[in-house]
């Protein structure tokens, strides 16, 4: 089989998929040219990630990796879920294809900019070493 | 429910092929270039087999060689019309940027080796201009490669106004057979062709086995050495279960290619009218002519890859031309060159139909897809920013 079956479950049960209207960050990382697109939304609360939801264009994976991103991040406070690697989302997946690796990055990248997002909103200083920028490098695509 | 619908993809090997594929390595297991009876009732097999596949092609039984499939057939043919004009100092070959992997990165490699070479122009369609062949025809041309019929979307090449204008000019024409074979009636003779690639697994025979025809006149280089089968171009003992399967898969198919024509058509008719109601979508190449099976939609918001899981969940069996499932990082190289964008060429669906299927199927791959498509799209950003005016339809 190309995925686990974690990866399926989540592929055809994905957690949190939505968007929240009122949300205080939102992230969106992707190229539609890329063949993915990913959309994070976070409510915080005193720091802490009290509910999130995404909206995701784009392969099995890149549906599954949105969903367990936003499981491994629900309740969490901000500190904690910006260390949430790509190794940390495949992983928790046992494991994905060589070539599908790049969905994790855009997971993480997802949760990242949406954090982002929120700090910039609120004007919460942070290093902006923490929050790389680049988008899609795993396209060959002009954007 | 399970309905398979990806025969271009290939095809449950028939009944038929099946008994005579058991049937040869019961029976005739000799190695045909053998002297003694053992041997020579298996060069007899060998032989009725390539009447039968002449005879299905309009050619004669010496024109035919068999190979290890569409692929090899496509690569001897190419390689061995290019060094044959390079003999003659023709360094120039034409081609379509449609054509299947097997000839175009066969070209490719002819390219970096100094072979120049023309892709001719594509639009919407999928086909190509027999004016634009004629218009690409140099002194130097050593070969034009035009498909017969395309592998993902289907559309039919006007390969007999293609075969009179390069026998006119005397140039070499080949075409890649490999979807058409069994499905559309072809006359090499009639149509002018120098040579024709095939696959078995395309029509119901067996996989690991094809054949390549080349035209009496025209030269044939070896690819394999190392003994003198095949008339000496294409060394090996000869899988002989799969060649004789193979044949008698296509005199099936030739003996029935009106009737399946026919009914084939009215599936693909119907499946193209259902999915058509899908807002934002649309076929990919022209509806006609276009081969009886092929039915290739890009529907806008959605990646194919998604899509192809789903339907399977729902028994549904399909193919996609996203990048995801080609395992390249851009989408299929011929929804570009019909001039689908990146984004849209990642939604598309492949569903290829073959007298196996029914209407009834055909029905409840509509319904499956409308609803597959539809949830796809609840969860695509993608989508709604198409809904609310944020991005604009390619797709109107």
């Amino acid at each position: 089989m190309l995925y686990s079956e974690k990866v399926m479950d989540h592929f055809r049960n994905p957690r949190n998929v939505g968007e929240i209207p009122d949300a205080d960050g939102i992230g969106e990382v992707g190229n539609a040219k890329c063949g993915d697109i990913m959309k994070m939304y976070l409510k915080i609360d005193d720091g802490i990630i009290t509910d999130v939801k995404f909206e995701t264009f784009g392969c099995g994976s890149a549906i599954a990796t949105s969903s367990m991103a936003t499981e491994l991040i629900k309740g969490k406070p901000l500190e904690e879920a910006l260390t949430l690697t790509n190794q940390a989302v495949v992983e928790a997946l046992d494991g994905l294809p060589a070539h599908k690796i790049h969905c994790s990055v855009l997971a993480e990248e997802a949760v990242r900019a949406a954090i982002k997002d929120y700090y910039d909103k609120n004007n919460i200083p942070y290093n902006p070493a923490d929050f790389c920028d680049h988008d899609c490098e795993h396209c060959g695509a002009e954007h | 429910m399970r309905i398979y619908a990806d025969n271009a993809a290939t095809t449950r090997t028939s009944e038929l092929a099946r008994r005579v594929m058991a049937d040869t390595m019961d029976r005739y297991w000799g190695n045909p270039s053998s002297l003694y009876s053992f041997g020579q009732e298996a060069a007899e097999v060998l032989y009725r087999a390539r009447c039968d596949v002449a005879a299905c092609l309009g050619a004669k039984p010496e024109e035919i060689y068999f190979t290890s499939g569409g692929s090899e057939a496509d690569n001897q043919a190419i390689v061995s019309a290019a060094q044959m004009g390079k003999r003659r100092g023709k360094n120039h070959i034409i081609t379509t940027p449609i054509e299947h992997h097997a000839v175009l990165h066969t070209v490719e490699k002819l390219a970096k080796e100094g072979f120049e070479v023309t892709y001719l122009p594509m639009d919407e369609s999928g086909i190509v201009k027999v004016e634009d062949v004629a218009a690409a025809i140099r002194p130097e041309t050593a070969l034009v490669t035009v498909m017969f019929a395309n592998n993902e979307i289907g559309t039919v090449q006007p390969v007999a106004e293609i075969g009179a204008l390069c026998r006119e000019k005397g140039v070499v024409f080949h075409t890649d057979a490999v979807q058409a074979a069994g499905h559309l009636a072809i006359d090499v003779a009639e149509m002018n062709i120098d040579m024709l690639s095939l696959s078995g697994h395309k029509f119901h025979g067996p996989r690991g086995v094809g054949a390549l025809y080349v035209r009496k006149a025209v030269p044939l280089l070896s690819f394999i050495q190392g003994g003198a089968q095949e008339r000496g171009r294409r060394a090996g003992t000869e899988n002989l279960p799969a060649i004789a399967g193979m044949a008698a898969a296509l005199t099936e198919a030739c003996a029935h290619i009106d009737e399946h024509y026919k009914y084939v058509s009215s599936l693909r008719d119907a499946l193209i009218d259902g999915l058509s109601a899908i807002p934002h979508g649309a076929l990919n190449g022209a509806r006609s002519p276009r081969l009886p099976g092929n039915v290739n939609f890009c529907f806008e918001g959605i990646e194919g890859e998604s899509l192809l899981l789903l339907l399977d969940d729902k028994g549904v069996s399909a193919s996609s031309g996203s990048a995801c499932t080609s395992g390249s990082l851009d989408p299929s190289h011929v929804l570009l060159a019909i001039g689908r964008p990146h984004e849209v060429a990642h939604g598309s669906l492949r569903l290829t139909l073959d007298y196996t299927n029914t209407m009834e199927e055909v029905s409840e791959i509509v319904a499956a897809v409308k609803e597959v498509v539809d949830y796809l799209r609840k969860m695509s950003p993608v989508w709604k920013e198409l809904e609310r005016g944020e991005r604009k339809y390619v797709i109107q």
